[in-house]
């Protein structure tokens, strides 16, 4: 089956079975290996991305779904030059440490400050309760979601496509 | 990995000159994370002609092979198969060479590895794995560390005593019991602890392939040379023709110490067999079933104190569970008999500790290496003597709180660095130790009155974790670590410690550049490989940063001298000076870790300096438990520690965290259910990790006590010591808002209604009960 759809804001198309998880078709057709895989049930939020926005998990999404639809990566946060506030605050104020889940943490925080660009530290955490970090203990993870908030609001450099 | 670069975007200020250790640099690996573009092992690209690999189980716990044989009916075109008749060698290399690569007749645990498949198509390979029949001789299997004490039933190996080791101090041929028996105050308590899983986010794996230069394995590995010493005794290589690669790694916490070894080496068969590379990547159901885990712990306590508080004598026997196989398990039984006096003073003391096999899969390295179970003991026993002596818990652990001067259960005299007392007393003014009791008490009071059903409790822990390998150690495994010139005045580090998400790469980076008055984007970090970094001893025991990170600063120091004096000679800038001298060749330093000479070690009587240094704790932590449902939540947690120096506060905070989170986890939601030897939550579903909303807000206080040996003007190893402290403040939490005293982990709703319910019984009188 033909499946075209937004990809960090470029056209793309795949001959696939409906069925094959998003996951698969980003990481193995696509060769796009930023997305990452935690657990293939949809507990973990290792590989969240954003499907029109909203966070989904890439292993529990089947191709045929996504349509027509916009997908959003962690290859789609920033550009070539740029990272955008949300990744630099991430490397900058302790938010990743090992990096397998932050590409996902980093998508489920871009939802959220799309959302609510003055976030409170329980909306954080509400907001990024569906990703499992095991290295930080997430302090790390909220204070630099709000520094990158904070340097969105305030004109930081960068900024998602 | 490979080069060190300035963030386009410069996150934080950072002046280009001016020492780095003590602030917080930026990540030098992070870019690559933040954008996706790290290669993790199962985003190499595939080579040519690469299989995917897969491995066959043991369905029962134990038994004897009677066939493994391969289903007729089946189309085995493009198949390899490898069982235990291919190897030449079946033997994993770790402490006692007991563990086989794969079953050949015997089975000692669920799980363990008889057969392993590879095949290009994932879905054939599947069909596969079930294709392959193994007949099996169900024998009696032995889940219970006691029962395999007591039994004299050999379950596995020739003994099913493990390791054994005594500890005795200032008995001068008394009896232990005798000296209890003339103390004012004896108290006696029973302490537990049950596995816990590491939960690594990203799951074990290698790629491995065979070629001209001999073997080579690259994946997700915390200690590179351990893999490569399994593959020297199993394929009977030279060392040269080994090629183990670390790829960036999602998290480890002692879960790849050893165990990639066994995959390492089943990919490795079976790319020897194919002819080709072959991939093999757990998935979370095979990663938390046939993976190590936290050995289970059971301590028995009887100390002995006068009056007014004083500890005088302890009686301690710490029995753990091995598992089928030793792994690592002495070491991790020492870490524990080292920790089980706690911090705290003992005139007398004498302490046995025993590790048992049983016929679950192999515990192994997890951080605490088995610390956290005998200072969960022994933190929860000095609670006990509190409530015995109607004194406040913090206050008595303060008054006999190991200082500078005192001796340790080892009869180690503590010489410096000892922070104890600062953290404990910052943690209180922090939470305001005295003031929050009383008003979290009141608070309780008024709750109840108005009907409502949550109360709160604070609670806290004291302890300390030995930094570095235990006694002689750091002498027998001489750590080595290189660092090159390299042109415009840059060091390139070389060394087999690696970064699992902990921050080696940059606080390496951090060391190098003050040491040699360069910047930290003038250092480079080498690709850990054992082709072309030197053996820095393993990735474990709180050593990296203060052992391997002290080479890293005499080695960039010794280089930084020659490009001086050669500044000195003929002038000219750092990079112009290194630009001359690399003209005349290469200029690279391999140091080799000198440990104190004051460090004395008798591992026969386990006497004398256990460790060159500790770090040290005080956690406090609050929780709210709802009386109906019994769960427990925790809204506030403090944790002082003592980290001698903080190279990069903010990275050594995320340590600090990270590991509360794991205590904390482990305290409370963190249970492997068990039935036959079997896992039955071995998913994410049900075994459940802290989320954002489970974690406190951690109030984080960094205590700098220096360690005059360590990197950077006193570091110490903390990677560890966050693990302790969790879940002993957690139970004592608990208990001040309810009373109910848990000895046993987790602290799940289940065990403290029961608790409870236990003690409801308890204060109806006898003639009143319902009988």
């Amino acid at each position: 089956m033909n499946v075209t759809f937004q990809l960090n804001g470029s056209e793309r198309s795949v001959d696939v079975a409906p069925l094959r998880r998003l996951l698969d078709v980003l990481r193995t057709d696509l060769a796009l290996t930023g997305t990452k895989e935690g657990c293939g049930e949809g507990e973990c939020g290792t590989c969240t991305v954003l499907l029109d926005g909203v966070p989904v998990n890439a292993c529990m999404v089947a191709i045929g779904q996504v349509e027509g639809r916009r997908v959003t990566t962690v290859e789609g946060l920033g550009d070539a030059r740029h990272l955008d506030p949300l990744q630099a605050a991430f490397v900058s104020d302790g938010g990743a440490q090992c990096g397998i889940c932050t590409p996902g943490m980093l998508l489920s925080a871009e939802a959220l400050l799309r959302r609510r660009p003055d976030p409170s530290d329980d909306e954080i955490r509400e907001a990024l309760a569906g990703n499992i970090c095991r290295c930080t203990g997430y302090q790390r993870i909220v204070e630099s979601v709000k520094v990158a908030a904070e340097r969105r609001r305030t004109g930081g450099a960068g900024g998602a496509p | 990995m490979a080069t060190a670069f300035e963030l386009p975007s410069e996150p934080r200020a950072e002046g280009p000159a001016g020492p780095s250790v003590g602030r917080s640099v930026p990540r030098s690996d992070g870019e690559g994370k933040v954008r996706g573009t790290a290669l993790y092992v199962d985003d190499l690209p595939p080579m040519p002609g690469e299989l995917h690999g897969a491995t066959v189980r043991s369905a029962v716990a134990r038994g004897r092979i009677r066939s493994v044989t391969l289903d007729p009916t089946f189309d085995w075109t493009g198949v390899t198969v490898v069982t235990a008749k291919d190897l030449a060698v079946n033997l994993v290399a770790l402490i006692v060479d007991d563990q086989p690569i794969l079953a050949d007749t015997a089975i000692n645990h669920m799980y363990e590895p008889i057969a392993l498949v590879a095949c290009a198509d994932p879905r054939k390979l599947a069909r596969a794995v079930d294709a392959v029949k193994v007949d099996v001789e169900p024998l009696p299997a032995v889940f219970d560390p006691e029962v395999a004490e007591r039994d004299q039933t050999l379950i596995a190996g020739t003994s099913n005593v493990q390791k054994r080791y005594v500890i005795d101090k200032g008995l001068d041929g008394q009896e232990i019991d005798d000296l209890l028996a003339s103390c004012a105050v004896v108290v006696t308590g029973r302490y537990s602890t049950h596995h816990q899983e590491q939960l690594y986010i990203e799951t074990q794996g290698i790629v491995a392939w065979w070629d001209d230069a001999g073997v080579h394995a690259t994946g997700s590995i915390q200690c590179p040379y351990y893999v490569h010493k399994a593959f020297v005794k199993a394929f009977e290589l030279p060392a040269e023709r080994i090629h183990i690669t670390q790829a960036v790694t999602g998290g480890g916490f002692g879960g790849k110490e050893e165990y990639p070894s066994i995959i390492a080496l089943h990919a490795s068969l079976l790319a020897k067999k194919a002819g080709v590379p072959v991939r093999m990547i757990y998935g979370r159901k095979e990663d938390i079933e046939a993976t190590t885990k936290r050995h289970p712990c059971i301590c028995e306590i009887t100390s002995g104190c006068d009056a007014d508080g004083n500890l005088l004598a302890l009686k301690m026997r710490v029995l753990m569970d091995g598992g089928a196989y030793v792994t690592l398990t002495p070491v991790v039984l020492s870490r524990g008999i080292l920790h089980a006096a706690g911090a705290y003073s003992w005139k007398h003391a004498h302490i046995e500790a025993v590790a048992v096999a049983t016929n679950t899969p192999p515990n192994g390295a997890f951080r605490g290496f088995g610390a956290p179970q005998t200072i969960w003991a022994i933190e929860r026993h000095m609670d006990r003597v509190a409530e015995r002596l109607a004194r406040d818990p913090l206050e008595l652990k303060r008054q006999n709180l190991l200082r500078e001067g005192m001796s340790t259960a080892t009869g180690q005299v503590l010489r410096t660095s000892v922070g104890g007392l600062e953290c404990l007393d910052k943690a209180r003014a922090a939470c305001d130790w005295d003031n929050r009791r009383k008003a979290i008490e009141a608070a309780n009071r008024e709750r109840l009155a108005k009907g409502e059903r949550k109360v709160r409790g604070l609670g806290a822990s004291v302890f300390m974790h030995g930094a570095g390998f235990t006694g002689s150690g750091e002498r027998y495994l001489k750590g080595k670590v290189a660092v090159d010139l390299e042109r415009g005045g840059r060091l390139n580090i070389r060394t087999g410690s690696t970064d699992i998400g902990q921050g080696t790469e940059t606080v390496f980076r951090q060391i190098a550049a003050d040491a040699a008055g360069i910047t930290v984007a003038d250092v480079d970090f080498a690709q850990p490989s054992t082709t072309t970094v030197p053996d820095s001893g393993p990735t474990v025991a709180s050593r990296t940063v203060m052992v391997v990170g002290s080479i890293v600063e005499r080695s960039a120091r010794q280089i930084a001298a020659q490009v001086k004096a050669e500044m000195d000679a003929h002038g000219g800038s750092f990079a112009e000076a290194s630009d001359r001298l690399l003209a005349k060749g290469p200029v690279t330093t391999l140091l080799t870790y000198e440990p104190p000479d004051w460090v004395k070690w008798d591992d026969v009587t386990y006497k004398g300096d256990a460790y060159p240094c500790f770090g040290w704790a005080c956690d406090v932590a609050e929780i709210e438990i709802d009386l109906d449902t019994f769960e427990v939540t925790v809204p506030e947690f403090w944790t002082v520690v003592d980290v001698g120096k903080a190279i990069n506060p903010i990275m050594c905070k995320g340590q600090l965290e990270g590991g509360a989170l794991q205590a904390i986890g482990w305290a409370l939601w963190e249970d492997l259910v068990w039935k036959d030897g079997a896992i039955i939550n071995p998913r994410m579903t049900n075994y459940i990790v802290p989320t954002a909303l489970d974690a406190p807000p951690f109030h984080t206080i960094l205590v700098e006590c220096p360690f005059s040996y360590g990197p950077g003007g006193g570091a110490k190893g903390i990677g560890e010591l966050p693990m302790d402290g969790g879940a002993p403040a957690i139970a004592a939490a608990v208990e001040h808002a309810t009373g109910i005293i848990a000895n046993a982990l987790p602290l799940s709703p289940e065990r403290l209604f029961d608790l409870a319910q236990a003690r409801v019984a308890e204060s109806i009188p006898y003639s009143q009960r319902n009988r």
